[in-house]
């Protein structure tokens, strides 16, 4: 109990432990951001978690479950946009990435009395982990988790072909529903640790890392996470000792770590 | 008869108020082996999605015998450069058991590809592994979207009499799209010429002397085909060796002049 007590009292600890989790779901779905080039998408719901923040204050609920709900409906509005064709979907996913940033912006400016750290959202903050957000983290992550499990074969199925997909009775559409609120899960949890700038930096850097080494999914995904577990320890104990930011010391760790690998990688071709 | 295993009538799709496929009427039963040719944009892609699923008629009716498990070889597998892939988990994501699945792969003759990367194949054994994809299902129907794309010349003629004897050995019906005219009438038994509408069909034989075909195709191609008949009374392997012509043509109402 002792120990227990004084790792979570100390809060370089919490946000240690906070962070591995944040790794741990954001190794598997990285690879399905990275497979299913969604890497722009992720940036969209991201930034929209900053509107997601504004609207919890705005109508006194949980941050962490005001910014589930605003990334599963932008997710939503974006799947229905793109249904249409009138605009391209990157344009589209621009439009709505920084309009939901600079709504999210405005809005917490009309709040005088709402404190909030604008830069520990955007860019992450060590200090701001709390008990509570590691109870949300290790919750949100054994959810996801499991619904990856048990949604695997359908996911990675339709992702390698989804008329092949389809034909063989896979429900296509549900699955990238399920796909979509794991990962407004994922960013209401890693917002803490790296910011919304840089979630998706997280996702996607430590999954291309594995890429290199990896010979089927489950092995990419599985790598994935040590990557993204040495990216969090190694930039949270940077931003410790040297007083550097939470979210861009994780970062430029998790891109240390992918030069190395693709450099090593190479190296041992010749 | 059996009972059909798809039928469609008066099947339409219209996109944007176009239509697509127009007014097409198919019955497709056990041991029927049906291509579907015609012009680029003709539909053909259009009317096996139908039949397949997963493009909705706009009107018409599409009946399905009950529990039909249809495999379907897709045109291409276009493969996300970052997704590792072997042929062994490819095939293990049909769901089906490891048995299954290196059985089929016997049969499409690309065993010993079982732990190669799926991105590492050629066009053609790409084309097999889609192939022996779909027959690990066990289906009662197959579909395939120009399933000798990417094949050399002497395979296309190996893989239609694959599709031709899994039909015998499934007792299964197929549907095919094919640009390979002179294949196509040789290992068909019922053809299907589509320009949005069905323009003409009937069997190999006949098609190529029906005036909708010659105008759908020219004169050029018609006469080549008749010509290519008389001629044909052979065939190649995979390593383009001649085969016998009498297992060839088996089920095959060719007139041979």
């Amino acid at each position: 109990m002792t120990i227990i007590d004084a790792v979570l009292g100390d809060f370089f600890w919490r946000a240690l432990l906070g962070g591995l989790g944040v790794a741990l779901v954001a190794g598997p779905l990285g690879c399905f951001v990275v497979w299913r080039r969604m890497a722009y998408f992720g940036d969209t719901l991201a930034h929209s978690a900053l509107l997601g923040i504004a609207l919890s204050f705005l109508i006194s609920v949980p941050l962490n479950l005001g910014v589930v709900i605003t990334c599963v409906l932008i997710a939503l509005a974006l799947v229905l946009l793109s249904r249409t064709r009138t605009l391209a979907t990157d344009t589209l996913l621009g439009i709505l990435a920084h309009s939901a940033l600079a709504i999210g912006l405005v809005a917490l400016s009309f709040m005088p009395d709402v404190r909030v750290d604008l830069t520990g959202l955007l860019f992450g903050d060590l200090l701001a982990m709390t008990r509570q957000d590691l109870v949300w983290i290790y919750g949100g992550a054994a959810f996801v988790l499991t619904l990856l499990a048990l949604l695997w074969r359908g996911l990675l199925m339709s992702t390698i072909h989804e008329e092949l997909a389809r034909v063989e009775g896979i429900p296509v559409e549900r699955l990238r529903l399920a796909l979509m609120l794991m990962f407004s899960l994922v960013i209401a949890v890693a917002m803490k640790i790296v910011g919304v700038l840089l979630i998706t930096a997280l996702l996607i850097i430590p999954a291309a890392t594995a890429r290199r080494l990896a010979h089927n999914p489950e092995h990419m995904t599985a790598l994935a996470v040590v990557f993204g577990v040495m990216a969090v320890s190694g930039g949270l104990t940077l931003s410790w000792y040297l007083d550097t930011p939470a979210g861009p010391s994780v970062v430029v760790t998790a891109f240390l770590v992918f030069l190395m690998v693709y450099a090593g990688a190479r190296q041992s071709r010749h | 008869m059996t009972e059909p295993l798809v039928r469609l009538e008066q099947v339409t799709v219209a996109f944007d108020d176009r239509p697509v496929v127009d007014r097409v009427n198919l019955t497709v039963s056990r041991g029927d082996i049906v291509t579907i040719i015609g012009p680029n944009g003709a539909g053909k892609t259009t009317l096996i999605k139908t039949v397949l699923g997963i493009q909705r008629a706009t009107s018409g009716r599409l009946s399905v015998a009950p529990g039909l498990v249809i495999g379907y070889v897709p045109q291409h597998l276009t493969l996300e450069p970052t997704l590792p892939l072997s042929v062994r988990r490819f095939m293990l994501l049909s769901g089906r058991a490891l048995s299954d699945c290196k059985a089929a792969l016997e049969r499409t003759g690309v065993a010993h590809l079982l732990d190669a990367s799926v991105h590492h194949l050629s066009g053609g054994e790409k084309q097999r592994l889609l192939l022996a994809r779909a027959l690990a299902r066990k289906p009662d129907l197959l579909v395939l979207d120009e399933p000798a794309q990417g094949v050399d010349i002497n395979g296309q003629a190996t893989l239609y009499d694959l599709i031709r004897q899994l039909r015998d050995e499934l007792n299964c019906g197929i549907i095919m799209i094919s640009h390979d005219l002179h294949l196509v009438m040789a290992a068909t038994d019922r053809v299907i010429c589509l320009n949005q509408h069905v323009c003409c069909s009937g069997y190999p034989e006949d098609i190529s002397r029906d005036p909708a075909f010659v105008e759908t195709f020219g004169h050029q191609v018609a006469e080549s085909l008749a010509v290519y008949h008389h001629h044909h009374n052979h065939r190649h392997n995979l390593h383009g060796d001649v085969v016998s012509s009498a297992d060839a043509h088996e089920g095959c109402s060719h007139d041979h002049h």
